[in-house]
């Protein structure tokens, strides 16, 4: 009696501790999504610890990140594109610089180096150089810096393309991303929902408890296989099969995604979702057969209208389990940036570019703060998914 | 109901945003276990190119020189020298040199870099077999990754699209490709990036019009390696190991280790360990191409 009294309140306070520590991580966690995501906003496209120059005589004083990368790519030649004289732009940079002018010219520490950079442009009126902002702010007489537009959030999720290791300035345009994660989660559930109600009501009330005793734990084995093992599965057996069912040139696509995602969502919503109609109060179904009611109206008009709330809860963690799912969306969607114009199309998914691109993404650069700007991104997609349920299920209950 | 929906979505948002930073953080720790364990260990990071190879040369040396522990991390190239810049690590694994601008830095800091090379990856350009083109020449393949060349057509094949495939951004081959094959433009949206070269080998073995890049070990029977010409056209060389070796096929890179000249007394024996014949060989077994 004594040690019970003694044990209760600190298993009390054990549980309570838990309970808070778990709140607070949930807490830490979003805090340092977004202090790493938002302040992606408002830095500029050009790598960091570089400026980007112009020759003095040049017209042009301000370009895009676009405009930068169309003009590296070698698709624009000529300042006329641009808004400028009609003369060939030429680009320079370090690489270039190398070829021009020996080790001793450079300097054995690179101390001649603003020099050598202000004799090469003076030469060159077209020039559109980049070069660390150390060496060369304020040394420069030939040149003058380029004022080129700061990412903001409008651009972030207006922009079409997503070039993030772009030299000398990165593109980071989120839509065909957002527009990728959302058709194929879309279209998973679309397959998943149908397949996982039809099977959670046979389990629930059709199957006998033989076939329910072995189906039940073969389908929750299949919520404990690893994703890799899926988007293998998915890229070798799924792959080829859209590819030559639709008579594609290519198999990986944002179909083979969904159906992938589907299969991986349906362990969750066929559990989740029989759990729901396994609660239907005996009573009720024994009144509606009692009136009459066949056993397929029954289901109907009384066991899914009870457990709707139930099934719709599944439903979004199905989609919640798609759209963050990472491995598999990898291995399957093929991962092109490209807006997806239809579902035969390869796309790619938000998690699938963070976890791709986080790996090398140098730790608190540019790079960096935008996948965890993707991140915030997926986790707002999320929220929003989760008071919209919140607020069908409250109106249903009421 | 409601708060365990929330809790699961919580967790599943937890998982997916931090799915990427979790391998980030054991290789952090890695390399800080492996530099603060004393002088008898050696720390390696950087190119996932280079780090089957020292993989292998770190246990055999281990194997020879008992007492001594050598960590080996990957990352990729750019992580590892700024590993080497921040002095996390002795020895820099890397699939290319130094940019000038990493010079720079290493000038910034005083620090004196010496590099080894430690062998040759030749990259192979491979279709599906049955494709009917056998070579390419660099500027058909710089525009089939840009984007401007879209059918098999163009370049004397069947009337079939092109469909590109190319490692993810975070790989040193990607890098190597665009700057020695696409003339260092920016590869077209429209390609497609896999995860692994395994899966790139298996996508192309099972895709009719497809084109991709891997390295010489992992050409399998599935696929078709093509020639390719570095001159417009005038001589095409297949990719060999030969080839790589005597410079003639072109889409070669040397792989490197850098190290701090002030550390060399430290890291030298394991160095001269890889540029053995033993160690040589191991390069060899690995898939790519032995300096002798």
């Amino acid at each position: 009696m004594r040690i019970r009294r003694f044990t209760e309140p600190v298993f009390e306070s054990l549980i309570k501790i838990c309970g808070y520590s778990s709140g607070f991580v949930v807490l830490l966690i979003i805090v340092f999504l977004f202090k790493e995501g938002v302040s992606f906003f408002g830095s500029s496209p050009v790598e960091e610890g570089f400026t980007m120059y112009v020759h003095q005589s040049n017209p042009v004083k301000d370009l895009s990140a676009a405009q930068i990368k169309d003009v590296f790519d070698q698709k624009i030649t000529n300042w006329k594109a641009l808004g400028g004289a009609d003369q060939p732009i030429e680009r320079f940079s370090l690489d270039e610089l190398g070829e021009a002018f020996t080790e001793e010219q450079l300097g054995k520490n690179f101390e001649f180096l603003p020099k050598c950079i202000d004799s090469y442009m003076d030469s060159l009126p077209g020039s559109l150089a980049f070069f660390p902002a150390a060496q060369t702010d304020g040394k420069l007489k030939s040149a003058i810096p380029l004022n080129i537009d700061k990412i903001t959030v409008g651009k972030f999720l207006s922009d079409t393309e997503w070039f993030p290791t772009s030299r000398p300035a990165a593109r980071m345009g989120v839509m065909p991303l957002l527009l990728g994660t959302l058709l194929v989660s879309f279209f998973a559930i679309l397959i998943a929902l149908p397949l996982g109600l039809a099977a959670s009501i046979y389990l629930a009330e059709i199957a006998d408890e033989r076939v329910r005793k072995f189906l039940k734990p073969v389908i929750e084995l299949l919520a404990g296989i690893p994703s890799v093992v899926y988007g293998f599965f998915g890229l070798v057996v799924i792959v080829p099969l859209v590819q030559s069912t639709f008579n594609l040139p290519v198999g990986e696509t944002a179909l083979a995604g969904s159906i992938v995602l589907a299969i991986m969502a349906l362990p969750t919503i066929i559990t989740v979702s029989e759990d729901a109609l396994r609660t239907t109060p005996r009573a009720m179904k024994e009144a509606s057969l009692a009136l009459g009611a066949s056993q397929w109206q029954t289901i109907r008009k009384v066991v899914v209208p009870y457990a709707s709330s139930g099934i719709t809860a599944a439903a979004i963690l199905g989609i919640g389990r798609a759209i963050g799912e990472t491995m598999a969306a990898l291995m399957v969607t093929g991962n092109s940036a490209i807006m997806p114009p239809t579902l035969l199309q390869p796309v790619r998914t938000i998690p699938a570019t963070i976890a791709a691109e986080l790996g090398e993404a140098p730790f608190g650069g540019l790079h960096f703060q935008a996948l965890f700007a993707l991140g915030c991104l997926l986790f707002i997609i999320t929220l929003i998914i989760n008071l919209l349920v919140e607020r069908v299920s409250a109106k249903r209950n009421s | 109901m409601k708060n365990i929906n929330f809790l699961f979505l919580a967790i599943t948002l937890f998982l997916a945003a931090c799915g990427g930073d979790k391998t980030e953080t054991t290789t952090t720790e890695g390399t800080d276990a492996g530099a603060a364990a004393g002088a008898t260990t050696i720390s390696v990071k950087g190119s996932d190119t280079v780090l089957p190879v020292s993989q292998k040369e770190a246990e055999e040396f281990m194997k020879a020189n008992a007492g001594s522990a050598i960590t080996v991390v990957g990352g990729g190239s750019g992580t590892g020298i700024t590993a080497l810049l921040d002095g996390s690590t002795d020895i820099c694994m890397s699939s290319r040199e130094l940019k000038t601008d990493e010079k720079l830095k290493f000038q910034g800091k005083s620090i004196e870099v010496k590099e080894a090379v430690i062998g040759f990856d030749a990259l192979s350009v491979i279709v599906h077999p049955e494709n009917k083109v056998a070579q390419l020449t660099r500027e058909q393949l710089e525009k089939i990754f840009t984007g401007e060349i879209k059918n098999w057509k163009e370049v004397g094949g069947a009337d079939a699209p092109i469909v590109a495939y190319s490692r993810e951004s975070s790989s040193g081959t990607y890098e190597f490709f665009k700057e020695h094959v696409m003339d260092k433009k920016n590869y077209a949206t429209t390609v497609l990036n896999m995860p692994a070269t395994g899966a790139i080998v298996q996508s192309v073995s099972q895709t009719k019009g497809a084109i991709g890049y891997v390295g010489l070990a992992y050409v399998t029977n599935g696929v078709k390696p093509l020639s390719v010409s570095y001159d417009q056209g005038k001589t095409f060389v297949a990719p060999s190991v030969q080839g790589a070796k005597d410079k003639t096929y072109p889409v070669a890179r040397p792989l490197y280790y850098f190290y701090d000249a002030k550390n060399e007394a430290k890291v030298k024996s394991f160095v001269d360990y890889v540029m053995s014949d033993a160690g040589q060989k191991n390069v060899g077994d690995a898939g790519y191409v032995p300096v002798r």
